[in-house]
């Protein structure tokens, strides 16, 4: 990787460097191991108790598994709305492409009483799901809804300018040497997006996680069914239980560090991969 | 211009940036150099509409007898929250809370007070008090008139979260305390009551405001328990077409209370007027104002005055109820409590 003896060609590596350490230390590091030292006045026992409790832990599992549906849907659809936004020019195109980014701005408690007025037995959709026996507002399933939609342009925007960097030229080139559009796409464009769709995908991921303001309107809130983490981080908060909430948030923090840190090994595993593949 | 313009704009740009940090550290201080003042009182949410009367109300007050000018600006949000925010520091003059523990905790987590706040005003320092009611859908159509209907089977209740929010744990306290002083009413029986309440509860949304959202707007649940301020206005604004308030024979009495936040006052210098506001508050105009907006008036003559707005309801206290609110807190609310074993797994 670096080695910092070598001469290098752009000036102010250490200056920026420096810098660097510093602004991630001001801005993510310090708050960060405040949250840590205000665990440590817990006695282990205190805290193993308080983040094993049988709501903390079925918290977990929604909040962990309607996060992997919701970036696994939008690593799914985020994809084709990229395609369909870079490789087609059509009428409206400009309108879609703002749509996108729609999610991003809207506040997400705006968003969170959206979906539930849409979702709910009276809405427009939750009206005819209801019918067919789907209930989707205060269930697990609208909490990975509400997931889906505040993590939408994630997948989109990193995707997309890796797209438009692909030459139509390519995909052509691999018809003429006999490809399917089925082997063109496994081998020849996905490997090259590959590593912006992980990327894409762990922001949704993680912006997931931490959602509070749109999931809570739509959960419903149900202990042991419907409780997501920051819920129940919420609710300690609401108790003055300052340490029990960062107890919590700390196993929250240590969970999304370590998945975090595997899917960027992936991603660079993924890129050396493209990398080391030949003529590429 | 261009050219100009440039080097001149990078030169202010810090001094600007310093100015105004300056000048917020300034702002900070209250009496301006005009002699007004301002205050702010932090509230929790149904009392909105309350204090921008009662506000204009005192301010106007206060002018014609100080020759003061006062602005009050309000803050409203979760009565928990609201209360975290002045132990974080927010600088509040006042806080009109919607119960007692949570100004116990300005005092326990930050001293921001004394611990016998409570008795520096009349009333438990509740200038107004209110209580717990049904909303339910026009012409009542699942009958429902008094506690006992709201457990029967396939009846929906909306009542937010006890442990997320301060108006819940009110409902929760009316509801265990009906059972508890009722016909034969024991420990054991509030407890079954509490069960099969929430066992009828399909929604455990976080605020108060969040449940009057999921009954009113989505259509979910047969009744909505409300503060009954909540509740007038929620017929009001939804419209009487839709919704109809029952007042059951039995409820609480809800005190929800106001106190000066002295550190603040003393480092802001104006303990004098936030204090006349708070007295204010007991005042007959105060208590019109406050009965206006459906609260209940401790005033005797303004509640004969207003008697007609407000149902008989037998009000149960407090102290009958669950004794005090750490001990209420210690055994319905707090992790593992009641309100916990309602929802523990069946294993338990």
């Amino acid at each position: 990787m670096s080695r910092p003896s070598q001469h290098r060609v752009l000036p102010g590596f250490r200056l920026s460097l420096g810098y660097t350490w510093f602004y991630l230390g001001l801005v993510v590091l310090i708050p960060l191991s405040s949250l840590f030292l205000r665990t440590f006045s817990l006695s282990w026992e205190v805290f193993w108790g308080t983040v094993t409790t049988s709501r903390a832990l079925a918290a977990y599992r929604l909040s962990f598994g309607a996060s992997l549906a919701a970036a696994l849907a939008n690593a799914v659809f985020g994809l084709l709305v990229a395609w369909v936004l870079v490789r087609y020019r059509f009428p409206g195109r400009d309108v879609l492409e703002s749509l996108v980014d729609l999610p991003f701005a809207l506040p997400t408690a705006v968003a969170g009483l959206t979906l539930t007025t849409l979702f709910s037995a009276k809405g427009w959709y939750g009206r005819h799901l209801e019918a067919l026996g789907i209930q989707v507002a205060y269930t697990s399933v609208g909490v990975a809804v509400a997931l889906t939609f505040i993590g939408l342009p994630f997948v989109v925007r990193t995707v997309q300018p890796v797209l438009e960097g692909i030459d139509a030229d390519v995909e052509e080139a691999a018809a003429t040497l006999g490809a399917t559009p089925w082997q063109t796409f496994r081998r020849v464009l996905f490997p090259a997006i590959f590593p912006a769709l992980l990327s894409g995908f762990t922001l949704a991921f993680a912006r997931a996680l931490g959602e509070y303001g749109s999931v809570v309107f739509i959960s419903g809130n149900m202990p042991l069914r419907t409780e997501i983490v920051p819920l129940l981080i919420v609710t300690r908060l609401e108790q003055y239980d300052y340490a029990g909430a960062t107890a919590i948030a700390t196993v929250m923090l240590a969970a999304s560090f370590s998945l975090l840190l595997a899917v960027n090994l992936l991603h660079r595993w993924s890129h050396r991969r493209l990398e080391a593949r030949p003529g590429a | 211009m261009e050219s100009r313009a440039r080097p001149s704009a990078r030169n202010w740009v810090p001094l600007a940036l310093l100015l105004s940090i300056v000048g917020c550290s300034r702002s900070s201080g209250e009496a301006s150099p005009d002699g007004s003042v301002t205050l702010l009182n932090v509230s929790y949410d149904p009392t909105r509409e309350l204090y921008e009367d009662l506000n204009a109300a005192f301010a106007k007050h206060w002018e014609a007898t100080r020759s003061q000018q006062v602005s009050i600006r309000q803050s409203h949000g979760g009565s928990g929250k609201q209360a975290r925010s002045v132990i974080e520091g927010l600088a509040a003059d006042v806080v009109t809370l919607a119960l007692a523990y949570d100004v116990d905790m300005l005092h326990q987590q930050a001293q921001l007070l004394p611990v016998d706040w409570q008795s520096r005003l009349p009333h438990h320092s509740a200038p107004y008090t209110s209580t717990i009611v049904f909303v339910v859908r026009k012409g009542n159509p699942k009958g429902i008139h008094d506690w006992d209907d709201l457990v029967r089977e396939g009846v929906a209740v909306i009542t937010p979260n006890p442990k997320t929010s301060g108006g819940a744990r009110w409902n929760y306290l009316a509801a265990w305390g009906q059972a508890l002083k009722g016909e034969g009413g024991s420990e054991a029986r509030a407890q079954a009551y509490v069960e099969k309440l929430y066992r009828n509860v399909p929604v455990l949304d976080s605020g108060a405001r969040g449940a009057t959202t999921t009954f009113a707007e989505r259509g979910l649940g047969d009744v909505l328990l409300a503060w009954e301020n909540e509740a007038f206005l929620l017929t009001r604004e939804v419209g009487q077409a839709e919704l109809e308030v029952v007042v059951p024979p039995v409820s609480i009495l809800a005190e929800p209370p106001v106190a000066l936040v002295d550190r603040n006052v003393d480092r802001k210098g104006t303990r004098a007027v936030a204090e006349a506001y708070l007295r204010y508050l007991y005042s007959d105009e105060g208590q019109e104002i406050a009965a206006r907006h459906h609260f209940r008036p401790r005033s005797d003559t303004v509640a004969a005055k207003y008697a007609a707005d407000f149902p008989q309801v037998k009000r149960l206290t407090l102290a009958e109820v669950a004794g005090d609110w750490a001990r209420a807190q210690a055994t319905h609310f707090a992790d593992g409590g009641v309100f916990d074993r309602i929802y523990a797994p069946q294993a338990n």
